[in-house]
């Protein structure tokens, strides 16, 4: 599929000199990519790189995955400016991608269907934009948030109904934006390794070993492998902690307590494993550039492991539960659906995409890292409700629990930090981390001097939010708490 | 069954629920060193290691003075007390760092080497809030590591609750706020209007480094650097995020609900809290 591709073809985690990523007209990146997607590719990325040679102009680049390839892909388009007739027309996993160029770089796509801003409106306040409107007599809008009746960040849901019975949901972000990927250009700064911890506090592993996964490929030179297996460890006990508390969440939302109060205890004691290797239940300080923050040594590890068999134990008979009870089985299963095809168009990942029976998982397609030489089965339920989400958790649970008791007693001889060389000038680094949520991407463009010229943060929210809209349609409004809590995204990882 | 399997469970694990306060706290993580020490005397002179190494530009030194440390601005990454080349700047391992005032997280200066610890809300509050106290939460830019922590505190390990301390739905039904996040320029309308929603007296705790002083992300122009550039803080909470034990003892601080005597005692004394 990737062997005709015109693209330049890269792998995970490494990097290209920008000269030799191939160059289009605008309308012609945009049928070469259009092209690329409907033979199979995905889109991860499409961002705009503001070009100073020619002042007021931008570069449309696209990085693209062919899942089945194990590859990756760039293509970019020559500088221009005002407009370019839009990607969103033929693919719609690109429509948010859009939005975000016209609204970073003032760049119009040509026939974007809605084109309305993504975070950052003339008043501060997202939900003051236009929405789509239902029109009829017996139609009324129910309008929620920003601020929400539990301990979570805020967003705006505006429903359409018909009575009970949603005929379209629309969401706007953006309360969350506190110019995370504004203020990279220039860096890193001395910052940005722990605004990278916080883009999404609760993903803290996954998006600190982006960025430096993307360091290192700029700088030549990868991480020593005893980080990289702290790394790849801190990942999953990342996973359990969030998996966990999420289905203790599902499990609230439909009024079943014994593993609602079982689950919210266990996150924590999975928080606390990692905190176990850096003081921190979120693994601050874990991931550094080239680097380890803190070793696993062999006695700690014993214990490490010796706890997380307890908890998953304990977590494997809460969850069980769920399975068991048939008042929960009637709130998840056909709640909340989703066709293969419309997550395949709408570009979902991680679980929400697994659960609808999509094979998708970066840590499979697109192993760099310890992942080249460990590796968890991808799991995969069809259905693309509720439960399979629900599922599909509950069996990653499993599975990373497989993982971290293999690789806690195997962990490579060596050093954990070198000195990481500076990175070169003029490249693109890409790398893809398979976070709780699915893929996060980072992209980074260096400058002649080897600064950040341009970089790319994307959560894997940002391709997510769109499919709960879309799970929304037909269903009943008093179905959105657990629908939301069954793809549980993030709003700051999405807003940046 | 899974009724019977449920309630036998259920006996079989007893109470789940931490002793504290009526017994120990619980130990914290061995590496998470806790609240700082800043021991401005022990300084060298024109040395500026630590004001250089510091992430949020939480350390300032101006010539000739001692190093000031803004506990409400650290992010906790010890760089600071790593660098040091005289150990002026230590972790305590002390879980309590909770403060009513800004000033009182500057550390450094002789006599404020540490944490002047949260008082307790004046009598009249206590009063009020002391054995009941409706929160409403609002993230405004937090990542949700803070978020997460203060739900933790929710769960059967933490049981909130039984202090008479309870996450509400509306800020109609709130004594108060707790805040997180710098407070991004897009959320400080509605964290105004929800302020402006809760019925007075009120109090506002602003929980870790991004609510109290901006965070990783302090300075930048899309957030405001905390929740006292909108509303009245009352507690503020150190951390990034704070230790759910952290916030739990700053809440439980300003309701005079700790004996710190008593806590410190290796045989606690049957409780009289409750």
């Amino acid at each position: 599929m990737s062997g005709a591709t015109p693209f330049a073809l890269l792998a995970n985690a490494t990097s290209i000199p920008w000269d030799e990523i191939p160059e289009w007209p605008a309308p012609d990146f945009v049928h070469a990519t259009a092209t690329e997607l409907d033979r199979g590719a995905r889109l991860c990325a499409w961002f705009g790189v503001p070009e100073e040679v020619t002042h007021g102009s931008t570069r449309l680049v696209a990085i693209l995955a062919y899942d089945a390839d194990n590859t990756l892909a760039a293509g970019r388009s020559l500088p221009f400016a005002g407009s370019y007739p839009a990607l969103t027309t033929t693919q719609t996993q690109a429509h948010l991608f859009e939005r975000e160029l016209w609204e970073q770089h003032g760049v119009m796509p040509e026939g974007h269907p809605w084109l309305k801003p993504v975070r950052r409106t003339a008043y501060d306040a997202p939900a003051d934009g236009p929405f789509f409107r239902v029109e009829g007599g017996e139609v009324h809008e129910v309008a929620v948030g920003p601020v929400h009746a539990g301990v979570i960040e805020p967003g705006h849901f505006r429903f359409q109904c018909a009575g009970e019975e949603v005929l379209h949901l629309e969401i706007a972000l953006g309360y969350q934006h506190r110019g995370a990927e504004r203020a990279l250009p220039g860096g890193p700064h001395r910052a940005t390794m722990f605004q990278m911890e916080t883009v999404a506090g609760d993903a803290t592993i996954a998006h600190a070993t982006a960025y430096a996964s993307v360091l290192e490929a700029l700088g030549g030179q990868e991480a020593p492998l005893r980080a990289q297996w702290l790394r790849a460890i801190a990942l999953e006990l990342e996973r359990l902690a969030n998996h966990t508390g999420d289905l203790g969440a599902l499990a609230n939302d439909v009024a079943f307590l014994p593993s609602a109060a079982a689950c919210g205890k266990l996150r924590g004691d999975f928080l606390n494993l990692t905190a176990m290797i850096c003081g921190n239940r979120f693994g601050r300080g874990i991931v550094r550039p080239g680097a380890s923050g803190h070793d696993l040594e062999a006695q700690r590890a014993a214990r490490l492991g010796a706890l997380l068999s307890i908890a998953l134990a304990d977590t494997e008979l809460a969850v069980s539960w769920l399975w068991d009870a048939p008042s929960v089985r009637a709130r998840f299963e056909n709640v909340g659906r989703l066709s293969p095809s419309q997550a395949a168009s709408l570009g979902l990942v991680g679980p929400s995409a697994r659960g609808c029976g999509l094979v998708r998982d970066v840590r499979y397609d697109h192993p760099a890292g310890w992942h080249r030489f460990a590796q968890a089965p991808v799991v995969v339920w069809p259905g693309g409700d509720v439960f399979a989400r629900a599922r599909v958790r509950s069996l990653e649970i499993q599975r990373s629990g497989e993982f971290l008791r293999e690789q806690l007693g195997n962990p490579p001889d060596g050093d954990d930090s070198e000195t990481l060389p500076e990175p070169v000038p003029d490249t693109l680094a890409v790398a893809l981390v398979e976070s709780w949520r699915g893929e996060v991407c980072h992209a980074a463009l260096t400058d002649a001097a080897g600064r950040f010229r341009r970089y790319k943060i994307i959560d894997p929210s940002f391709h997510n939010w769109t499919g709960l809209a879309m799970a929304m349609r037909g269903g009943a409004i008093s179905d959105f708490p657990v629908c939301n809590k069954s793809f549980n995204l993030s709003y700051c990882g999405f807003d940046l | 069954m899974l009724a019977t399997d449920l309630l036998l469970y259920r006996l079989t694990r007893g109470i789940e629920t931490i002793a504290y306060p009526d017994g120990p706290a619980p130990t914290l993580p061995d590496r998470h060193g806790g609240a700082l020490r800043v021991d401005g005397a022990k300084c060298v002179d024109g040395c500026r290691e630590c004001v250089e190494v510091c992430p949020t530009e939480a350390i300032t030194r101006v010539d000739g003075g001692s190093v000031a440390l803004d506990l409400g601005r650290c992010i906790f990454c010890a760089a600071c007390v790593k660098t040091c080349p005289t150990g002026a700047i230590t972790q305590t391992g002390d879980h309590r760092m909770a403060a009513r005032e800004r000033r009182d997280l500057v550390l450094g200066e002789r006599g404020h080497e540490e944490v002047h610890l949260a008082a307790a809300l004046d009598e009249k509050l206590r009063r009020l809030f002391g054995r009941s106290l409706r929160l409403r939460q609002v993230s405004a830019g937090g990542c949700n590591g803070c978020e997460s922590d203060v739900n933790v505190l929710g769960t059967i390990g933490w049981d909130l609750s039984r202090f008479g301390i309870q996450f509400v739905a509306s800020p109609r039904h709130a004594d108060g706020l707790l805040i997180t996040g710098p407070v991004t320029n897009n959320m400080k309308l509605a964290l105004q209007k929800t302020w402006d929603a809760v019925p007075e007296p009120k109090i506002v705790i602003a929980v870790g480094a991004c609510a109290i002083a901006g965070g990783p992300f302090v300075g930048h122009p899309e957030v405001n650097d905390g929740a006292a550039s909108t509303v009245p803080v009352d507690l503020f909470i150190p951390g990034c995020p704070p230790h759910p034990l952290t916030i739990l003892d700053g809440l439980l601080r300003l309701l005079d609900r700790l004996d710190d005597r008593r806590l410190t005692n290796a045989r606690p004394e049957p409780a009289d809290i409750r």
